[in-house]
């Protein structure tokens, strides 16, 4: 589904990803741990074609697509979801506008007719049911007011309303607590499916007691120099990061 | 008299001389009925964002009566014999000033008097025609009254007059729209509207404004000098709500005269400024009963080379004890190189009045746009989904069917207007 090969990128001229390689095959779950500053989130932000990032070198290859020449609202439509770590606040828009409005454009972009007001307030309502979502968020501004909890939830409820191919979760884990992150990794484990991926961006292992992950990547220093199973990242709990410095 | 020159507005000054005060569309006609508006008029209508065959279909029944003004000229009133039965008068002044002399010399020049300033004595001394509505005491009129102004021939100006009387008790909601064609030349359109609340009695006054703006480089466009006042008797309420889009140049201050005793004045406003247009608008509410209450809501937005001002005057009378005035003015800019301003204005000479006043400016979110973006949601889509937002206050004031107009309207005029 996803294959980065190379990937070097850079934001204000300053290198950040230096040589990474990916590949992440449908019906996965990635995970990818590493310190402050070892270039997560601008990965995160890459995939997602944030325009402060510049790519230098390598390819990213996206269901067999070119993802680095698609705008970012093309690549959405294709099928990558990035879970903000801070999700926006859009004052006066309200949360069932603002996901119908990209719902339906998705659907434009698949060929098909927008969804009618009826069969989205159901498809939306089973959603929320689905992260525990109180239905009053769905009338409310988009993001405003909302807890740091409440605005991860929401990050995961539109996740599960767009129903994308390539989830990317970016450090969704911060600032919840534990009942809250259950919520969170049961959502997450009832959308993973054999023609759905995730890349969970984290920096610690608590998550992914939730959220087993089929391979654990260290990142550090704008590459993956480590691969493993769900136990390195148990390992990496105990030890830190320094060990793997070269 | 002089024009005023305090405005945060630079334009070349209007030739009075060389304007046409008089123009008349070429084929003048009386219709009886809707029916009989010719397709081209209505396509025209169509044009401006309403569709009153479509209005009508989707409300089952009629529910917006049209004065239709062009150049100077009242050309179509509608559903007049249906409200006559309630006795509601809703006419061109024109007729009004022959049929209903009593009711148009009590109240014409009673609110704007003709020396009230510049364009009011240039209004009061050339209007031709402009719309009149009397509603009769105790009667909530069952309709949207609504006038759309069109201003067609090269070389003229606009300078129609509107009076609309809410007798004792009586409600009414009055809803202008304006355009005009392209041209290169300004033209001037300096019109007065009185609204007189009696006891007891409402108006909700909406106004989309959307006059040709100019060309990307600031040529062309109308001088939009309008004075709107209104008078509040006895807990009277009167609320003007404008989602200003057009003009090179907007002048106006809808305001209202808190004359009676528990008397109330809303002020709900969006104003869109982009590349050369300038915008001078706000309000005044002059608080003179005890218990008077006013709201105030201004929303403006600023993309290309544009500069919004919102002006506001408070003015609180020693009589006016326990007065109250919630000011709220918010600043959107879209770019760089447009320019938002406030002058609020505060004089009060009663102590025991409340006042509150709150202001915001902030530039549109790019972290706001991304977010859109990465849902799929494109660009255009994503500014009028902000934009809509950031004014919903505001939208949600005018009636339903052009509110959805008003956001279209929005949307058009800040295509491609983030830099």
């Amino acid at each position: 589904m996803l294959k980065i090969e190379n990937l070097h990128a850079n934001i204000q001229e300053k290198p950040i990803l230096k040589g990474l390689n990916l590949t992440v095959k449908a019906g996965e779950i990635h995970a990818i741990m590493g310190p402050n500053g070892a270039g997560k989130s601008t990965l995160a932000s890459v995939l997602a074609g944030k325009e402060s990032y510049e790519v230098t070198e390598g390819s990213i290859d996206f269901k067999g697509k070119n993802l680095l020449e698609l705008e970012i609202e093309e690549r959405a439509r294709e099928g990558v979801f990035l879970a903000f770590q801070y999700p926006i606040e859009i004052p006066g828009v309200s949360n069932v506008n603002f996901l119908r409005t990209a719902l339906n454009a998705k659907r434009v972009h698949e060929g098909l007719e927008p969804m009618n007001a009826k069969d989205f307030m159901a498809l939306v309502r089973e959603k929320a049911k689905m992260v525990q979502l109180d239905t009053a968020f769905l009338s409310r501004s988009l993001n405003e007011g909302f807890s740091g909890g409440e605005k991860k939830k929401n990050e995961i409820f539109q996740m599960a309303v767009l129903n994308p191919s390539l989830c990317i979760l970016d450090e969704t884990d911060s600032g919840l607590d534990i009942d809250a992150l259950r919520v969170v990794a049961a959502g997450v484990n009832q959308l993973r499916n054999k023609d759905n991926a995730f890349v969970v961006i984290t920096h610690y292992q608590r998550l992914l007691d939730y959220i087993v992950p089929d391979f654990v990547h260290v990142l550090q220093d704008g590459k993956i120099v480590k691969t493993g199973d769900k136990n390195l990242a148990l390992e990496l709990e105990e030890k830190g990061y320094d060990w793997l410095k070269a | 008299m002089q024009e005023p020159t305090w405005a945060h507005l630079q334009y070349e000054k209007p030739d009075f001389q060389a304007i046409s005060y008089y123009a008349a569309p070429k084929n003048q006609k009386k219709y009886n009925s809707w029916d009989e508006v010719e397709p081209e008029m209505k396509e025209m209508m169509r044009k401006l964002g309403i569709s009153m065959d479509e209005q009508q279909r989707l409300t089952g029944t009629a529910q917006v009566a049209v004065d239709f003004v062009m150049d100077s000229v009242s050309v179509a009133t509608s559903f007049k014999e249906k409200l006559k039965e309630l006795g509601i008068i809703f006419c061109a002044i024109s007729e009004a000033i022959q049929e209903h002399p009593e009711l148009v010399k009590k109240y014409l020049g009673s609110v704007v008097p003709s020396t009230d300033n510049f364009y009011a004595a240039l209004n009061s001394a050339v209007f031709t025609d402009g719309s009149f509505c009397y509603i009769p005491k105790g009667v909530r009129c069952p309709m949207e009254l609504s006038t759309y102004f069109r201003i067609n021939e090269g070389g003229t100006g606009q300078f129609e007059r509107t009076l609309v009387i809410a007798d004792e008790n009586a409600y009414v909601s009055y809803l202008e729209g304006c355009t005009a064609p392209v041209r290169d030349e300004n033209q001037l359109h300096a019109a007065v509207v009185e609204l007189i609340a009696l006891d007891h009695a409402e108006i909700k006054y909406s106004t989309v404004q959307n006059w040709y703006p100019g060309d990307k480089n600031g040529k062309g466009g109308v001088y939009n000098f309008v004075t709107k006042r209104g008078i509040c008797e006895k807990a009277a309420k009167i609320s003007w709500t404008q989602v200003e889009t057009g003009s090179a140049i907007t002048w106006k201050y809808p305001s209202c005269i808190l004359k009676g005793d528990h008397s109330v004045g809303e002020f709900y406003s969006v104003a869109v400024t982009n590349h050369r247009q300038q915008a001078d608008t706000g309000t005044k509410m002059i608080h003179i009963g005890k218990h008077t209450k006013s709201t105030i809501i201004s929303k403006g937005i600023s993309a290309g080379f544009s500069n919004n001002t919102y002006r506001g005057l408070i003015k609180i009378g020693k009589n006016a004890d326990k007065a109250r005035n919630f000011t709220q003015c918010d600043s959107l800019l879209m770019t760089d190189t447009s320019g938002a301003h406030t002058f609020p204005y505060i004089e009060c000479e009663n102590s025991s009045a409340k006042l509150e006043h709150e202001a915001t400016t902030s530039k549109i979110g790019e972290d706001q746009i991304f977010y859109c973006l990465q849902r799929g949601i494109d660009e255009e889509k994503a500014i009028s989904l902000i934009v809509n937002g950031y004014c919903k206050e505001v939208l949600n004031q005018l009636p339903m069917e052009f509110a959805v107009e008003a956001q279209k309207l929005l949307e058009i005029s800040l295509e491609g207007s983030v830099g």
